[in-house]
């Protein structure tokens, strides 16, 4: 049976039920999401966008779906211990895909600033939702957003009104949890009006030791003056897959700054479209990938400069030890009349054991003329120089290597604003390198 | 069937020559009309000059439109080709007939209707069975077009000590110095020749780098190619001359099929420069080239490239569709192949000189400078494959576009997995002159073996205004201003081509540009 056949068949089988457990607005786009993905089927690896990544067969194992909303008695607090030290934040939880309304700490948050479950929003704010839910995510192009907007049931609205400053961190933890393999479908929506500012912590756990499979279509609109900072932090293990779609449209003068560290994982692939749709809006991407086993990650970024006057500037850099495979793919596409861009990318890439593979792809394609488009990529390994050094001055070999992989992630670490998360990328980094287990000690799988 | 076919119009070759004549034009209009009204009379000097110069009648027998399995074997007939040709004819052809265009190529490519062409034009058969073998019996006229093209086949040549394989349409015309070359053991001729006189070293190298099946153009080019070039350099010997080859496009409706195969044996080398015009048409005119080359222990090629095909119109109507194939399979250890050329020309470039880096320290080179203008599109760069130890590649690529042009850069560097020690390195600039032309940049890396060190930067960016008002405060019109600046910005490429081609390279690159500010 090939991969396809089996989401067709249970989304026709249990489309009711899958209807019956979600929103009204989330239900709106399903058919034309199942048409779209019956088209499409899943992309083989000569769709260029895809080149790296196997995705049907990622697909292709029999993972159980949750459409029946079964509750998962779980307790996050007891999955969940390796909160950030000093880092006071609003925290959520949400379990596979269901936003954990039970446990919730007692959070204040400024006036008319939402978080709460995608569904919940969709029945309580329908006309809000429905203007932005599947405007960025479109199924046409793209089979992964196609099968989650067909499966997805809930996820995680988050509503910053206009001139509204959230200081504090709100930081959401998605933990992936089943006594079966798994297969779930995230859907997140968030709204950041003109003139707010928020800063969003995404992380990412599996507290089983079974298989998951995870698909997550996050669309994100930022106004006029807004300004965002998402980190997205990844660490599960290897029996996980992660499809992560996020989609970035910035009006005037807005900006975002986007992190997204992969520490530990299975199989990840990130691809972040960012539309420079207004006058003046940057978008600063970062990207820290330490993989090793046969561990492998796919980031592929799209930033669409459409008005004049916009930045971006993406760092990526990956560390791949044993037999990790990496792949980057950056597309910079800078349309006619977006005069004035100025756009930079640079990706920097260690291979530092026999096994692994780099596949690195920076793209730049622009149709105006008055721009400072640049790129540049490296696939190297460590200075042999910089370890004699070192090792002349009583350092061991491994502790010099250990040294320069740490300088070497360092640089995007240190773009991190958020203090106390950056003391704590540090140190999980540091642990990664030591080659002890880089989860926290909290976790089930770290005891 | 011998068609009488009226030679078109001049080349871009002759437009070069007057230059001269073009600039004090220029500079008198520019005492009196504003940059806007400059430019309209570039252009129109420009496109007077296509229909300026010469034109000649020139016998060419040409065959039928269509392309089958008998117009395969009516070829093969004609190059009066041994059974094993025929059949390596045949099975490209079938092959091709199984394959799709590829689309993957950022190009506007306008259909291409196979069966409106004629694979064969021969216009040495005006004159006499067979090719010619003194020049007193090449058609006169056919000699004048390639004296007014620059080309002398004869005495000019003897005095700047180059040899030349001209080839016009489907047929070599001349081979010059073959006798001089011949003392050394070199082999230079046409390819036809070479499967009459040399079968079983064409047999062991025909197609053995690009193979039949290696893509769409090469299957076609495989089962139908007319002439080309052959060059072989025994073991040890240092080629005393430029090699050269010109090719031109002349009858209406043809394509050009030309195949090039160069083997430098071990501590061989050889320098091989390539030129290309075509007249001016209002079709497109399709050319799918294959060059192979060779290179064995310790030996070293050097392979430039001034393509200067006709680029059609500056509404777009017209030109060649350059689709080639070429590539360089580096056998022997320390062994060196660099790639040098200047694409000026042609409607469509689709085009990736590459390089297969078998031989332990074997080093490549690729340096490419490609201007587009009007509706040009070019989608060009390399392949580095490395597979041996210890192998060392360098790109340096430069993209100019002006007008409404497309110009790309694809480039792949892979490092297999055995390849211990490789190391690359890439830059890719563009300059975009005009706000409606594209620069898209697209390089691959696949590194296999974590010993390797590759490196690749790009940058996209237009023309400086400091530098531009710098020229201007020095009393230096904008548009020879970007001239200089160009040529300066293309120096570390042209600086690689051997001087006669540097100093034609230079020229069209202002030529090309003409037209472009105001």
């Amino acid at each position: 049976m090939n991969s396809e056949r089996q989401y067709k068949e249970i989304f026709t089988e249990c489309r009711e039920m899958i209807d019956s457990h979600s929103a009204a607005v989330l239900n709106m786009l399903r058919e034309k999401a199942f048409e779209d993905f019956s088209r499409l089927g899943f992309p083989t690896q000569k769709v260029e966008r895809y080149k790296y990544t196997d995705v049907a067969s990622a697909f292709k194992p029999d993972y159980g779906l949750n459409l029946n909303r079964l509750d998962f008695s779980v307790d996050p607090y007891e999955a969940f211990r390796c909160d950030v030290p000093n880092l006071s934040t609003s925290l959520y939880f949400i379990i596979n895909d269901a936003f954990c309304q039970k446990v919730l700490p007692p959070v204040t948050l400024p006036e008319g600033v939402i978080v709460c479950s995608l569904k919940q929003a969709a029945e309580e704010y329908p006309e809000k939702v429905s203007s932005y839910y599947g405007q960025l995510a479109h199924t046409e192009e793209d089979a992964v957003s196609a099968l989650n907007t067909m499966f997805v049931q809930d996820g995680l609205f988050i509503y910053i009104p206009r001139n509204v400053v959230v200081e504090r961190t709100i930081q959401v933890v998605n933990i992936l949890r089943s006594n079966v393999d798994l297969m779930v479908n995230r859907r997140v929506l968030i709204i950041i009006e003109e003139n707010a500012q928020a800063r969003l912590l995404f992380c990412d756990h599996a507290a089983d030791d079974h298989h998951f499979l995870s698909t997550q279509v996050a669309e994100v609109f930022i106004g006029e003056n807004a300004c965002l900072e998402l980190y997205e932090l990844e660490e599960t293990h290897v029996k996980n897959s992660r499809f992560s779609n996020l989609y970035v449209d910035l009006q005037r003068y807005s900006m975002l700054r986007h992190f997204n560290v992969t520490l530990h994982n299975g199989l990840t692939r990130n691809r972040t479209d960012v539309t420079l749709s207004g006058e003046g809006a940057e978008a600063n991407l970062y990207g820290c990938v330490t993989t090793d086993k046969q561990q492998r990650v796919d980031n592929n970024t799209l930033i669409d400069h459409r008005a004049e006057y916009c930045r971006s500037n993406q760092l990526y850099k990956y560390v791949l030890d044993d037999e990790a495979v990496g792949a980057f793919a950056g597309r910079i596409l800078v349309r006619e009349g977006a005069q004035h861009t100025v756009s930079e990318e640079r990706n920097a890439n260690l291979c530092s054991a026999g096994g692994a593979h780099m596949y690195s792809q920076p793209m730049l394609e622009i149709y105006a003329d008055d721009v400072k488009c640049s790129h540049g990529s490296t696939v190297g390994q460590m200075n042999e120089q910089a370890l004699f050094y070192m090792q002349q001055r009583g350092i061991s070999r491994e502790e010099a290597h250990m040294l320069l992989k740490f300088a070497f992630a360092g640089e995007v670490i240190d773009a991190i604003g958020l203090e106390a998360l950056r003391d704590r990328l540090h140190y999980l980094v540091e642990k990664r390198f030591r080659g002890e287990l880089s989860r926290c000690s909290g976790c089930k799988l770290c005891k | 069937m011998i068609i009488s076919e009226l030679m078109g119009h001049s080349s871009l070759w002759i437009y070069v020559r007057d230059m001269k004549e073009i600039d004090k034009k220029e500079n008198k209009k520019d005492k009196t009309a504003p940059g806007e009204e400059k430019n309209q009379f570039v252009r129109e000097v420009a496109h007077k000059k296509y229909e300026y110069g010469f034109s000649s009648n020139v016998q060419t027998e040409i065959i039928g439109c269509g392309l089958n399995e008998d117009v395969v074997r009516l070829i093969s007939a004609k190059k009066e080709e041994p059974e094993w040709m025929l059949d390596f004819r045949l099975r490209a052809f079938r092959y091709w007939q199984t394959q799709e265009q590829p689309s993957w190529a950022h190009l506007r490519m306008p259909e291409i209707d196979y069966q409106a062409i004629s694979y064969y034009a021969d216009p040495t058969k005006g004159n006499k069975k067979g090719g010619p073998s003194s020049l007193d019996e090449i058609d006169p006229e056919l000699m004048k077009t390639f004296d007014k093209l620059g080309i002398p086949l004869e005495e000019r040549l003897a005095l700047s000590g180059t040899a030349v394989d001209a080839v016009m349409d489907s047929v070599s015309v001349k081979t010059t110095f073959k006798e001089k070359l011949s003392e050394r053991g070199i082999i230079f001729c046409s390819i036809s020749e070479a499967v009459r006189e040399y079968p079983d070293l064409v047999r062991q190298y025909l197609g053995s780098v690009v193979p039949y099946r290696d893509n769409y153009f090469a299957a076609l080019n495989s089962a139908v190619f007319s002439d080309g070039s052959f060059v072989y350099i025994p073991k040890g010997v240092r080629c005393p001359m430029e090699l050269s080859t010109y090719f031109r496009i002349n009858a209406r409706n043809t394509g050009q099929f030309e195949r090039t195969l160069i083997v430098c044996d071990d501590d061989g080398y050889v320098s091989y420069l390539e030129g290309c015009t075509a007249p001016m048409r209002d079709e497109n005119q399709l050319h799918a080239a294959i060059v192979e080359i060779v290179v064995n222990a310790n030996a070293e090629v050097k392979y430039s490239t001034v393509q200067n095909w006709y680029p059609g119109d500056a509404e777009g109507r017209g030109g060649v569709l350059n689709l080639v194939t070429k590539r360089g399979h580096l056998r022997g250890a320390n062994s060196k192949l660099s790639w040098t050329q200047v694409e000026t020309g042609s409607a469509i470039t689709w085009k990736y000189p590459s390089c297969i880096l078998g031989g332990d320290n074997s080093q490549a080179e690729f340096y490419s400078v490609a201007v587009t203008n009007n509706y040009q599109q070019a989608d060009t760069g390399t392949k580095m494959i490395h597979l041996g130890r210890n192998t060392k590649s360098t790109i340096i690529s430069k993209g100019i576009s002006a007008g409404k042009s497309q110009n790309s850069y694809r480039g792949l560097v892979r490092v297999s997995p055995k390849a211990e020690g490789a190391r690359n390195y890439s830059s890719c600039d563009s300059l975009l002159l005009g706000n409606e032309c594209g620069a898209h940049t697209f390089p691959y890396m696949d590194v296999h073996n974590h010993t390797a060190i590759v490196e690749h930067e790009a940058t996209t960016s237009k023309i400086s205004e400091e530098q531009l008002f710098y020229c201007s405060q020095r009393g230096i019109p904008a548009e020879e201003a970007v001239g200089l600046i160009v040529n300066g910005y293309a120096k570390d490429v042209i600086n690689k081509l051997p001087m006669e081609f540097a100093v034609e390279a230079q020229k069209l690159l202002n030529v090309s540009l003409e037209g472009t500010v105001g």
